[in-house]
């Protein structure tokens, strides 16, 4: 079995060890994906695994035998067009030194989806009732797994609001 | 990290086979890896059991079964879940992020190890729950997530799991399938206190796999139930404390109270003492705090943690008395 990684087949590494983020980043060279803590507290090496967002560095590549993962070099179109929600942290300012970015932006995209999904989030009144509301706490809670040492949390924040506001039409 | 095979499992047959053998079960791997990686535990084989069915469907007493392979992204979601048992998805939704949540299994969760420090630290502590009979220097360490309940002169680390709480106010059942056949057992049987033995954490034998859980129909205090959880920041972080609690009231007074309480204990920790003081009695902050009085006046609190006798004290107050609140 193969991994489908941004449309490509890859072959598994050979010693189960490796994990996703080291064959994305030392085998594909897909360094896009950036490895932070290496132990799931930060965020910054956030892909999407079948459309679901999970954190490379504790997801070993053998688990993704068969699974399509998309990372930051698999969101934009063809040429030099960005993603939608690349081109609102850029004019929102939702980073400083850009570390986190690649993970807090695969992280938001999946977030998005969660919420039209009508998903709740551990801020979210009622439980029980769907969809649940679009508010600046339900986004910082639901993103609160992607860590930003700059503190550039309003302006990304801001950009996922961008993104939330032009897709719900 | 040693080198180790990685095999999916065909079937539970297969796992427990292999298991049996000296495997390791691997789940989401959220735990598992980062352990192996930091050589707190070693493998020679990793089996896959994430892709083993992974339903969530109502049992034919009322109640809900969940396969051990659903992930807590989607029990937190489930319809039946957040509709039933609020204090389920509220629990799931507390722990970890959404990314770790989207990873992690029922089974795993149930299964992760403790986040004392002192336990993951291989080449600069000692560690009678990694290294039996070397010590625990958390005893006079930095202890401020320790335990205040049930714990011994041996180990002083917490569970950390906050499903595992809701589990256990639930009265929630867990089924295992081993190399002897199935059995099936109540989750607040299922962790064991440290004792003299700290890296003994479960009753598992040999082989045996976490297959499921299964919860009771919802009683009224759990149809009226919370999770509250305090934490050092407000989200993506351990539990200081947490309380599931579910209040049934008639003609004003208690007729069913559940607590169950996290970040106290080795196992997640069912104040039965507090419940029974509760029932008949008029729901009042006097009598919620009189009754978590009860249950904890066994706590031993550590040199870094006594203020969690008074956080505990507090949380389960404000959340039975939003409960009965919320009854009028």
């Amino acid at each position: 079995m193969t991994i489908r990684v941004n449309g490509t087949e890859v072959s598994p590494p050979d010693d189960a060890r490796v994990s996703l983020l080291d064959l994305l980043r030392e085998h594909l060279h897909l360094t896009g994906t950036k490895k932070g803590c290496d132990q799931g507290a930060c965020g910054a090496c956030t892909v999407l695994l079948d459309g679901n967002r999970v954190l490379s560095c504790l997801t070993l590549a053998a688990q993704a035998e068969g699974s399509d993962v998309r990372t930051i070099e698999g969101l934009a179109g063809e040429g030099d067009d960005l993603h939608m929600l690349q081109q609102a942290f850029v004019e929102y300012d939702g980073l400083q030194c850009g570390y986190c970015t690649p993970g807090q932006i695969c992280s938001a995209i999946a977030m998005a989806d969660e919420l039209r999904r009508g998903d709740p989030s551990y801020v979210t009144r009622d439980i029980a009732a769907s969809p649940p509301p679009v508010t600046r706490a339900e986004i910082r809670e639901r993103m609160s797994g992607n860590l930003c040492r700059c503190g550039a949390h309003n302006g990304i924040v801001e950009a996922i609001e961008h993104m939330l506001r032009e897709t719900a039409a | 990290m040693r080198t180790f095979e990685y095999i999916r499992a065909a079937d539970r047959a297969d796992a427990v086979a292999r298991a049996r053998r000296g495997a390791r079960f691997l789940g989401g791997g959220t735990n598992i890896v980062d352990l192996l990686r930091q050589n707190v535990e070693q493998a020679s084989e990793l089996v896959d059991v994430s892709r083993l069915d992974g339903a969530i469907r109502q049992s034919d007493g009322g109640g809900l079964l969940i396969d051990a392979s659903v992930r807590n992204a989607a029990l937190a979601a489930h319809p039946l879940v957040r509709r039933r048992y609020p204090v389920l998805s509220r629990a799931l939704l507390a722990g970890a992020s959404a990314q770790i949540r989207n990873m992690a299994t029922v089974g795993g969760n149930i299964l992760q190890r403790t986040r004392c420090m002192y336990f993951y630290d291989v080449e600069g502590a000692r560690c009678n729950k990694r290294q039996p009979g070397t010590g625990c220097d958390a005893l006079d360490g930095f202890n401020r997530y320790h335990a205040i309940l049930g714990a011994s002169d041996q180990c002083v680390a917490t569970h950390p799991s906050d499903m595992c709480v809701a589990l256990a106010m639930l009265d929630a059942l867990i089924h295992l399938s081993g190399p002897d056949g199935k059995r099936s057992i109540r989750l607040t049987d299922f962790h064991v206190l440290p004792n003299a033995s700290p890296h003994i954490e479960t009753v598992l034998k040999p082989g045996e796999l976490i297959t499921g859980v299964e919860l009771p129909p919802p009683s009224d205090a759990v149809t009226h139930s919370e999770y509250r959880k305090v934490r050092d920041r407000s989200s993506y972080a351990f539990a200081l404390i947490s309380v599931a609690g579910g209040l049934a009231l008639t003609d004003g007074r208690v007729t069913e109270a559940r607590i169950a309480l996290g970040g106290v204990a080795a196992r997640p920790w069912r104040a039965a003492r507090a419940e029974a003081a509760l029932i008949g009695v008029a729901p009042t902050e006097e009598a919620f705090l009189a009754a978590i009085r009860e249950e904890l006046a066994d706590a031993q609190p550590l040199s870094g943690n006594a203020f969690k006798i008074v956080l505990v004290e507090r949380t389960v107050v404000a959340l039975l008395a939003a409960l009965a609140g919320a009854h009028q």
